[in-house]
């Protein structure tokens, strides 16, 4: 798996570029919303579809850090302070599940699919 | 007993003077071993405090620095940690040492662990550390905190020792989570623990003290340890075990057999309690409320009217 870390606005441009272009050929669409927030020890949304080679941001909107990991550790980010963001790029379909390395009971899921 | 009621009329407003820091001090709880069961000296009359913290000895917990944090829950918890550690240097009888059940810095950086040697080492108290998981999340997983805490520790940051006839265990229940669960002790601390604890006698009283509560305070915030029945059935045979935790950022107490849980709260800032928040997260009150919520008699009360029967039932037996 490849993990790129690209400015927010840039994914943003991405994305509006990827709108713009046939649907047929596209690897996202406006309803994938790659975007995990994080907020009162929860991700949201809890599980997320998404199609082989979207890029996910999962944002932390705590007061308090948290940390992004897979179950079978294929990704981990930094510890996110506040306002903090961690991008990770899913090539292979499959559902992959993560959670919180600081507060474990916090638990999402990641479903790439064709 | 006569000379001291003799005395009450000379000694009263100092003696009160002393109970005010030490409730505050509840940052900062400050335990004392009567009768060889560690009991925590808030809990008791205030006669008997005075007693207690005239005679025998005495040590201070303090828990959850977070020494960096400066969100809208307490924007200077660096002062507020400073407070503490004045009010524990104005003790008018010093504890033999302190005791910091972890989250020391609120995000491991160079600078925050500097800091918080700096003020907590500045009172000039030996302190005995273990790690919360604030402490580990430096690039090297917990390298830095190993760097500054960790020698003569084995695993992750685990220790014991000895001092006045009582044992002291210090857990690391921080690292290694595992998705869905609580705090972790893991295979290889359980198996040094049953091993540390061989050469201690039954009688002994035992402090275990790590960050995350030893038993489920509630499991729906995390704030448990998955296998801390291991570790409490290694100390059954114990006459007397005190478990001292940090983490939820207030006060919880426990008696179960021969076991006294207790949780400290914060120097920097309050969490909610159980069920009674969207999510565990710092708790904001008016700037007024905040030191009143960091430890004193108001927050005390509140948690003795469900447990201090309990606790006293141990002091009695004590």
């Amino acid at each position: 798996m490849i993990c790129i870390r690209l400015p927010a606005r840039h994914m943003a441009a991405m994305l509006t570029a990827f709108a713009l272009t046939a649907a047929t050929s596209q690897p996202l669409s406006a309803a994938d919303a790659p975007m995990v927030k994080i907020e009162n020890f929860a991700f949201t949304p809890p599980v997320l579809t998404i199609k082989p080679g979207t890029t996910v941001t999962f944002r932390n909107d705590d007061d308090i850090p948290h940390l992004v990991v897979a179950n079978d550790s294929s990704f981990r980010s930094k510890a996110l302070d506040t306002g903090d963001t961690y991008e990770f790029t899913f090539t292979k379909a499959g559902d992959f599940a993560y959670f919180c390395g600081l507060h474990p009971h916090m638990q999402g899921r990641i479903t790439v699919a064709p | 007993m006569t000379h001291h009621h003799d005395d009450d009329g000379g000694d009263g407003i100092s003696r009160r003077h002393a109970l005010e820091c030490m409730i505050w001090a509840g940052t900062g709880v400050l335990w004392t071993i009567s009768g060889g069961v560690p009991v925590s000296l808030n809990l008791l009359g205030a006669a008997q405090a005075a007693e207690a913290m005239a005679t025998g000895f005495t040590f201070l917990q303090i828990s959850d620095s977070h020494i960096g944090f400066d969100k809208a829950a307490n924007p200077h918890a660096i002062d507020t940690l400073k407070e503490a550690m004045g009010k524990i240097q104005a003790l008018p009888q010093k504890p033999a040492f302190l005791i910091h059940t972890g989250d020391i810095t609120h995000l491991s950086k160079p600078a925050q662990f500097d800091n918080a040697a700096q003020i907590i080492g500045g009172a000039g108290f030996d302190v005995h550390y273990v790690p919360g998981e604030h402490d580990l999340i430096d690039e090297g997983n917990g390298q830095a905190y190993l760097e500054r805490y960790g020698k003569g520790t084995k695993g992750a940051g685990w220790y014991s020792f000895d001092q006045n006839g009582v044992h002291f265990v210090a857990l690391v229940n921080v690292v290694n989570l595992k998705a869905g669960g609580l705090g972790n002790l893991g295979a290889e601390q359980l198996a040094w623990l049953a091993d540390d604890l061989k050469a201690v006698s039954a009688s002994t009283p035992v402090v275990v003290f790590a960050h995350i509560p030893l038993w489920a305070v509630y499991p729906e915030w995390g704030w448990g340890t998955d296998d801390a029945a291991q570790a409490l059935g290694l100390l059954k045979r114990f006459g007397s075990v005190t478990v001292l935790n940090g983490h939820i950022h207030q006060i919880m107490q426990k008696v179960e057999g021969n076991v006294t849980f207790h949780t400290a709260r914060s120097t920097a800032f309050p969490q909610p309690a159980p069920g009674t928040a969207a999510s565990p997260g710092p708790m904001t009150v008016p700037a007024g409320q905040l030191r009143s919520l960091l430890g004193t008699s108001r927050v005390m009360v509140k948690q003795g009217g469900q447990d201090l029967a309990i606790i006293d039932s141990t002091l009695a037996d004590a």
